[in-house]
């Protein structure tokens, strides 16, 4: 059957796909390959989940239950990680938005593809890929915090996050919201320059692609509903009774009824797929381009500080000259490292997302001819049956 | 009933500004001779109004003809080439075969000499009176006809308890069949609509294509886009598959149970009419009495041969109506569901899979 042919085996998003052949060497206890988040329990409007994750050493499974919460205290646990050079360079691996059970439409529409169907299966999915990106990124899975996230029996502690790099960050992806000036600065490398216009067009197209194959997967629910509402309608026109012409119309709705139950099992079967291949592969791909463009605009930001230093600078009077001068060097220094991890770490998104796409695309494709393969199959069986007891009267008044 | 091979075949020729049916013919009763004459879409309305006229007040059901469809015919005149307008001629085509097929299965609308007429005649008399028939719709007419008459204080003493139960199942039929076509055409909105979204999303997938990078990928999605163009029109085809197949015929059958439910109206109009007799009976017996007793014998024995006459004439009626109706409606039941529809649904597996097939490679491909 078509459930035992999905990716229960193989995650559909591997560290390993997504980091190229870079060698991991964590000091995380699990292997990142195998963190899945199996499923998410509600209890009331919170929601739970399950995640779970081999032993490196082989010798069992961790299963731990986190919220939401907990992902958004690791998120931001990485984004203040102190000892990590230039790591205003780094395109963090983006978290999914929070989702909850009867979420105002506003939520709903954040999470887009993530929220269609009838579980929180593709929402699981989607965690599941942030945890194992984070566990297979070179500098952020050294972090204590995600050891703890993936291993330990408690909830990571709620504690206040420091202040420092954490604000700053925030403060940068504020500013993209409300589309302060830097954005038009001039870059002084073209590498950057042109990746920031193509981030920019990318941006808008993957989400662009994304809302309309959201749109897609929508109408394909609502057929769904309509077969199911015609078979129910058909149901209802059997009726009992000796005329030889009533019994056949009878049997004829019933057999029509079945026909239509199987046509929306299919329909809701291939709106299945889409979500959990394609759309899922476009969704991720969409906050990939987010999270580039802050990191690009992170590192602009850092050039406007570097300008506004080398002003200073120049300016200074002879007292303060050598303190001007030591905060230009300072921040010219940390301009450069947060651009070699930046040009490392666009390589890395591009190898990622290429090969998301296109182990989406694989997947989907063999999904949808499984699909229709199994559906024509049932169909053709349908209608012999149909054909050969029913020699019913033919085309009459 | 035994199965009457279908002895009709309509076709359709544009001849501008109108549209012809070429109809040929091959029945038993011509002497296996095959006629073929050319008719227009007023004639076969005309041929209902002719037969509504002799037949329906004997509580015959006559097959109601297909609609006039203003903006569809406006369209063909205008001489529009789209995929719709040849939908909307092949519609009809077939829904005035279904028509004519009715018509000729029934055994005693098929001795009537219009339509033997209909059948045969090179050049028929340009019908009028058709209006009728078109702007609000046939649905509309019938259904304010039917209320007119329920209107219609007609306390029946119904003595056959078999129209009483079959008028509760046509009635029942009849919202069955309105339910079903609203959910088909519910399903066809939203197929149409499955078919704009993936041409909208094929459009989307290309842009991106073309501002990708990787050659790959980029070529990989250009392919998927053109997938998705492929996959709008078989959206479009199932779409206007269910739409023929389904629609259509539970439209026809709606219209159906409309002429039974005429039927049953007729049938109510005689018994009226006997009613009416009955009392003028009374009355003219009431005056015979007088007459006795005014002693005028010449005009008494006039009124009572007529009143006698009419009387039997009446009651015949009332019983051929139920003789007719019964049989009538016993055809109707028998419903035409069978074949037509279900051999549209499962084709359109085939072509999808085709389509995935070819996808794959380049998908994989991508490195």
């Amino acid at each position: 059957m078509m459930e035992e042919e999905e990716a229960e085996e193989s995650p559909p998003l591997s560290p390993s796909v997504i980091e190229g052949t870079e060698e991991v060497t964590p000091p995380l206890s699990v292997s990142p390959s195998t963190i899945r988040v199996t499923e998410a329990a509600q209890d009331g409007e919170l929601l739970t989940f399950i995640i779970v994750s081999q032993k490196l050493s082989g010798t069992g499974e961790y299963h731990v239950d986190r919220t939401y919460e907990d992902f958004d205290w690791l998120q931001q646990h990485l984004f203040s990680l102190e000892d990590v050079p230039g790591i205003q360079g780094i395109i963090f691996p983006p978290l999914p938005a929070r989702a909850q059970q009867n979420a105002p439409v506003k939520l709903v529409r954040q999470l887009g593809l993530l929220a269609t169907g009838e579980t929180w299966t593709p929402y699981c999915r989607a965690l599941g890929a942030y945890l194992q990106q984070v566990a297979g990124h070179s500098l952020l899975s050294r972090t204590q915090h995600l050891e703890t996230f993936l291993t330990s029996p408690e909830p990571p502690g709620r504690q206040k996050v420091k202040k420092g790099l954490f604000n700053r960050l925030s403060q940068a992806v504020e500013g993209i919201r409300k589309g302060r000036p830097h954005q038009g600065t001039e870059d002084v490398d073209d590498f950057f320059r042109t990746e920031r216009e193509h981030n920019l067009s990318l941006t808008g197209l993957s989400r662009a692609a994304a809302e309309r194959f959201l749109e897609v997967v929508q109408t394909e629910q609502k057929i769904a509903v309509a077969c199911g509402h015609f078979a129910a309608s058909l149901q209802l026109c059997v009726e009992a009774g000796d005329d030889p012409g009533q019994e056949t119309f009878s049997k004829m709705c019933v057999k029509i009824s079945e026909i239509m139950e199987s046509m929306k099992k299919n329909v809701q079967k291939v709106a299945e797929n889409d979500v959990t291949t394609l759309g899922l592969g476009l969704d991720l791909e969409c906050r990939y381009q987010e999270a580039e463009k802050e990191m690009l605009f992170r590192r602009t930001c850092k050039l406007v500080e570097l300008e506004t230093a080398s002003r200073n600078a120049e300016r200074a009077k002879p007292l303060k000259k050598a303190a001007m001068d030591g905060d230009q060097k300072a921040a010219e220094k940390d301009f450069e490292q947060v651009s070699v991890v930046a040009k490392q770490e666009v390589a890395r998104v591009q190898r990622a997302r290429v090969a998301v796409l296109r182990q989406a695309l694989v997947r989907w494709c063999e999904l949808q001819i499984l699909t229709a393969t199994s559906s024509a199959e049932q169909w053709n069986q349908q209608l012999l049956a149909f054909r050969g007891p029913a020699r019913g009267p033919g085309p009459s008044s | 009933m035994d199965f009457v091979p279908c002895p009709l075949c309509l076709t359709s020729l544009l001849v501008p500004p109108f549209f012809l049916f070429p109809l040929q013919t091959t029945l038993a009763m011509f002497r296996t001779k095959t006629f073929t004459v050319r008719r227009r879409f007023s004639d076969f309305l005309g041929l209902y109004e002719k037969l509504t006229e002799k037949h329906a007040p004997n509580g015959f059901i006559v097959p109601p003809p297909p609609e006039k469809s203003i903006m569809g015919m406006t369209k063909v005149k205008v001489g529009k080439e789209d995929s719709s307008s040849g939908e909307f001629v092949e519609r009809r085509r077939a829904a005035l075969e279904r028509y004519l097929q009715r018509v000729v299965c029934h055994p005693s609308l098929l001795q009537d000499p219009d339509v033997r007429e209909f059948l045969e005649k090179e050049e028929l008399p340009r019908a009028v009176g058709t209006q009728a028939l078109s702007g609000a719709g046939f649905l509309k007419m019938l259904n304010k006809a039917t209320d007119a008459v329920s209107k219609m204080t007609i306390k029946m003493n119904e003595s056959d308890v078999w129209f009483e139960e079959k008028l509760q199942e046509v009635e029942a039929a009849d919202q069955q069949f309105r339910k079903l076509h609203g959910m088909v055409e519910s399903l066809v909105v939203h197929r149409k609509e499955l078919s704009l979204n993936t041409a909208c999303f094929s459009k989307s997938v290309a842009m991106l294509g073309s501002s990708e990078d990787n050659t790959a990928l980029s070529r990989a999605l250009s392919q998927l886009a053109e997938v998705e163009d492929k996959m709008e029109q078989l959206h479009q085809e199932q779409a206007s598959c269910d739409s023929f197949s389904f629609a259509e015929l539970i439209a026809d059958y709606i219209r159906l149970l409309g002429s039974v439910r005429g039927s049953f109206d007729h049938r109510m109009k005689a018994w009226q009419r006997w009613q009416d007799a009955q009392t003028m009976l009374q009355k003219k017996r009431e005056s015979e009495a007088k007459l006795l007793w005014a002693n005028k014998p010449d005009k008494l024995q006039q009124a009572k041969d007529d009143i006698a006459e009419w009387e039997a004439k009446v009651t015949q009626y009332e019983g051929d109506f139920d003789r007719v109706s019964s049989t009538v409606r016993k055809e109707v039941v028998r419903f035409e569901v069978n074949t037509h529809i279900v051999l549209q649904r499962s084709p359109r597996a085939q072509p999808l899979i085709k389509y995935w097939d070819a996808f794959l490679p380049e998908a994989k491909a991508i490195a």
